[in-house]
């Protein structure tokens, strides 16, 4: 097996408040191949976003890492002083959120904003950068983009301006692509677009992404491989075929019974009973326990590893070798 | 569970003849230009936004009609008309055969304001965070004056939180202290607690995560047997109207340009944006395969295109599509608006 | 269902007091020595004056119960004509200085409260009414709070104080002069709960809490009141807070500037006018007192809704 490009292990994310401290990623492993697309899925309160902010340093404080290393070709990369982590971001970690205008500043035209990302990077003078930010352009699908490289972000629709993001985290060739939500704000049609761009982009620029969304239409349709995400740990993680269609960790099982879809006429969606647990309370053992259909006497005492089941890793004790050995 | 109060299925107005819900040409233009000292000083004229434009459709009763659009498409404009939060420019919502909009039957309308009820789309801002929850609940009981005991009001306040699964205890807390679809569920619980039978629902489920949707989705298909509400569901998600509605309208730019059984637009879509739509969402069955991307964007709804507004997105599209703008065609349950279907060129 | 949210509901039980200094803001002031410092020297300055004729040797607005031979004692001496104690000395008419401040802190607490209630309740009238019925009335508001704004407060009280001198019978004068200070201070500080009601009310009013009480057929003046309200309160209380501070100090202006209370009945501001007569000919107890009074309460005031602001402010947190 070829190296990691990035490697992620036993992250924890802590926040320290008065009431005590709040866990918000306990223990998260997970590798990223180079040119793969990682899809991170989980509901809200998941720490599927804190996850990604903490891989690039952009927690917000009081948040902290408070545990665990992520590495970036086997270098670390989480112990590095904030000027080391901001020479990675941008120029081998390009980033692209969920609202465009995080990334974009109102104030300068995108041209402007293009060619400064890639003279900091690269070393280019302004005549190559400039070139480059157009060819970036055409490559994202902006048309005309000799003319629109001087326009403002207003000037562009919610579509096209994801599109000038992305060339924005494109332009220092970067080797990974951290995408927290980035087509919830858009309408679905529009969305196809960019899951689209985003699919070719990978593909001929060979980045790997990240891809951090609740939607599991998008990861289906996007990612290779999927981590299901509850309360801060992984719950599941595996290739997305099979996660989808064959789940094995009962909250995966439920989440995808609950997601209503175009072709079943089931008159009732599935439902998990009860509802995500706060961070200040959240179960010993198995963090799903309170809610699972298939509790036993050890998930509410003793956490769960990532076991395999089939092709997948599921955290839950029902694949657990003594277990699978009666069933 | 006792539900004596609660539980009223509305024999009244069922027996009736007619459709519930009938809206009529419905109309509204927002002013969108900038203040007048601005405008005057700069000289500018009015900037006009047809938001909603000449809809008709009806909604029969104890059935879930549907409307789905996109961001632009008019549809949460027209669940504020249809509830009297706004005043439609021109054309009249019909309930139960009391116009809306007529000031002769104003005393009619307010009767008919118990029965009409709404669920909005953020459970974290249709709540008063100042208020406990039973409060809020028993708001609409106060103030129709359904009853003004207290004891009474405070046993049909834990019914309705029973009714949508919360603890009657619950009654005590304040909002905040409540998840995205707990709130939801208080929120329910308090478009129910007058005994509506037409609840309006504006994407009651989009700021959900998903497996809190499915329940607040059964809660409403559930709610609707029991005590035979009908809904005008509004969403984006074509997945959870499927799930929801008996018939569905398709806006585009503040048109309707397809009617018909849920059934038949997921079978047989007919217009060409229904057909883009469908194409256009992930699905599970997906997994690694590619959607159809489409071109382009909604125009912005102040400068439509002329003609059918979707003619520079369409495929279809033709030199009488630029120039003239469709009418809705019916045939039987179902009603497009589109030449080329009319033309059988689709 | 509700296991998971269990721990709130045993919290929701307890009485107010308890949540309240559980609370992040009483988490907030507990670990706030400047807050506590001045909370506390305002409970005990406020407690001082309402209780003022049990712990003063004697009434200042008394004529008869002062005693000319007294005039002039400096602190910490027994006066000449009754034999009493003067701690803060006395004032040319033999007034002890240590009542006189506390009965005319009172006056200028009373003056201060008074008119901050009036400039509030015109202030959240007319900024609610502008924010949430919008339009013409809106731009009318706005515009007289711009033109009261481009006035300094001061200058409005003036103007004020003078056309009510002018309306009111030269008799009535000295009764009336508390109302008339009240409404002329009230009247100068309305415009800026105006505009901070305003810009809350536009974004609450959006807000589809808003919605769902107008669907059930409430009418603009009910859900202004009983659900716009107390959501826009938060900021009212720390302009309220400050504004007395400030009030207390336009109090002690105008009364030192001659158009205040009347000597009879005197306030800080009117101690401190009488003071300044004798500060060149060394009775420098009859203005220092009064002056460090007036800057505690005024410093104690504003440091307390200085803690009051951050703590409600999300943001700083």
């Amino acid at each position: 097996m070829t190296e990691p490009l990035l490697s992620i292990r036993e992250l924890r994310v802590e926040f320290p408040t008065r009431r005590g401290i709040l866990t918000a990623v306990d223990g998260v492993s997970f590798d990223i191949a180079p040119g793969e697309v990682l899809g991170v899925v989980g509901e809200s309160g998941a720490g599927k976003s804190l996850t990604g902010a903490a891989i690039i340093g952009l927690l917000d404080p009081p948040g902290r890492i408070a545990g665990g290393e992520v590495l970036l070709k086997g270098q670390r990369i989480d112990n590095l002083p904030p000027e080391g982590l901001r020479r990675i971001r941008g120029k081998r970690i390009g980033m692209v959120f969920q609202d465009p205008l995080t990334s974009l500043n109102p104030l300068f035209r995108i041209g402007e904003q293009l060619i400064e990302t890639i003279q900091l990077h690269t070393g280019m003078n302004a005549a190559q950068a400039r070139d480059r930010a157009i060819a970036l352009l055409v490559d994202v699908g902006i048309p005309a983009a000799e003319r629109r490289i001087d326009a403002y972000p207003y000037q562009f629709s919610g579509g096209m301006r994801q599109r000038v993001v992305l060339a924005l985290a494109l332009a220092a060739d970067p080797e990974l692509i951290i995408a927290d939500e980035p087509t919830t704000a858009l309408d679905v049609s529009v969305q196809a677009q960019i899951i689209a761009l985003m699919k070719r982009l990978c593909r001929e620029h060979n980045v790997a992404i990240m891809l951090i969304t609740h939607d599991m239409g998008v990861i289906a349709e996007t990612a290779d491989r999927v981590a299901v995400m509850y309360a801060g740990r992984i719950a599941e993680i595996g290739p997305v075929r099979d996660v989808i269609g064959r789940a094995h960790h009962p909250y995966t099982q439920g989440l995808m019974g609950s997601i209503p879809t175009l072709t079943a006429t089931a008159e009732r969606l599935t439902q998990i009973p009860g509802s995500m647990p706060r961070l200040t309370d959240i179960p010993t053992g198995c963090a799903f326990n309170p809610r699972c259909p298939h509790v036993f006497d050890r998930c509410r005492v003793e956490r769960p590893e990532l076991l395999p089941a089939e092709r997948t890793l599921a955290a839950c004790w029902l694949y657990a070798a003594d277990r699978r050995a009666t069933a | 569970m006792s539900t004596a109060i609660v539980e009223q299925p509305n024999e009244v107005f069922a027996g009736t003849a007619g459709p519930l819900v009938k809206v009529d040409h419905l109309t509204c233009v927002f002013d969108v230009s900038r203040p007048w000292l601005e405008r005057t000083l700069a000289g500018a004229p009015k900037q006009m936004l047809t938001a909603v434009a000449d809809l008709s459709f009806e909604i029969a009763r104890r059935e879930t009609f549907a409307l789905v659009g996109e961001s632009g498409s008019g549809k949460s404009t027209v669940a504020r008309m249809v509830v009297g939060l706004l005043s439609p420019t021109a054309g009249q919502v019909t309930i139960d055969g009391v116009s809306m909009s007529d000031p002769r039957l104003a005393a009619a309308r307010e009767k008919l304001r118990r029965r009409i009820q709404m669920i909005f789309q953020d459970p974290f801002a249709s709540l008063n965070p100042r208020w406990r929850v039973d409060r809020i609940v028993a708001e609409p009981i106060r103030a129709f004056g359904i009853t003004r005991n207290d004891a009474e009001v405070e046993a049909r306040v834990s019914e309705l939180l029973k009714l949508v699964r919360l603890d009657p205890a619950d009654g005590r807390k304040y909002p905040h202290e409540f998840s995205g679809g707990q709130r939801q569920r208080i929120a329910i619980a308090r478009a129910l607690s007058a005994n509506p039978e037409f609840i309006v629902c504006d994407e009651p489920t989009s700021a959900l995560d998903v497996s809190v949707q499915a329940q607040i989705l059964n809660l409403m298909r559930d709610l609707q047997d029991r005590l035979g509400l009908t809904y005008l569901f509004i969403s984006h998600n074509l997945a959870v109207v499927r799930h929801m509605a008996t018939r569905i309208g398709v806006m585009y730019l503040g048109r309707l340009v397809e009617v018909a059984p849920a059934r038949d637009i997921f079978a047989h879509p007919r217009h060409p944006y229904t057909r883009m739509l469908l194409d256009a969402v992930p699905d599970l069955a997906m997994a690694g395969r590619q959607r159809k991307p489409v071109d382009g964007e909604t125009p912005n709804p102040i400068a439509p295109p002329p003609g059918c507004p979707f003619h520079p997105r369409c495929p279809f599209a033709a030199e009488r599509c630029r120039t003239e703008r469709p009418h809705a065609i019916v045939t039987g349950s179902v009603s497009v608006a589109c030449h080329a279907v009319e033309e059988g060129r689709i | 269902m509700s296991v998971l949210a269990q721990p709130p509901a045993a919290q929701a039980h307890r009485g107010l007091l308890a949540r309240a200094w559980d609370s992040d803001i009483g988490y907030s002031f507990r670990t706030s020595p400047v807050a506590i410092g001045a909370a506390a020297i305002t409970l005990v300055i406020v407690l001082a004056t309402v209780f003022a004729e049990f712990i003063t040797p004697q009434n200042p607005f008394d004529a008869a119960a002062l005693n000319l031979m007294d005039g002039f004692t400096p602190p910490g001496e027994a006066g000449a004509g009754s034999g009493m104690y003067f701690g803060l000395g006395a004032d040319s008419q033999g007034r002890d200085m240590y009542s006189a401040i506390l009965y005319g802190s009172r006056v200028s607490l009373l003056i201060g409260t008074a008119s901050v209630i009036f400039s509030l309740v015109l202030g959240v009238s007319l900024g609610l009414i502008a924010g949430y019925i919008g339009g013409r009335i809106e731009a009318l508001i706005m515009r007289i709070a711009d033109i009261q704004l481009s006035f300094p407060a001061i200058l409005v009280a003036l103007l004020v104080f003078g056309i009510a001198r002018g309306l009111i019978h030269p008799s009535l004068h000295e009764q009336m002069t508390f109302a008339v200070m009240t409404i002329a201070i009230g009247l100068s500080n309305w415009a800026q709960y105006a505009r901070t009601v305003r810009a809350s009310t536009l974004v609450e009013k959006r807000k589809e809490y808003v919605d769902a009480a107008r669907v059930i057929g409430l009418r603009a003046f009910p859900v202004m009141i009983k659900h716009v309200l107390p959501n826009v309160a938060g900021p009212i209380l720390v302009i309220a807070t400050i504004n007395l501070a400030l009030a207390v100090l336009e109090e002690a202006t105008l009364s030192f500037l001659g158009v205040g209370m009347p000597p009879t009945q005197p306030s800080l501001g009117t101690l401190i006018r009488i003071g300044q007569q004798f500060l060149f000919s060394g009775e420098w107890w009859i203005l220092l007192f009064p002056s460090l009074a007036l800057v505690t309460i005024a410093l104690s005031i504003n440091l307390f809704g200085d803690w009051l602001r951050d703590a409600l402010n999300p943001k700083l947190r």
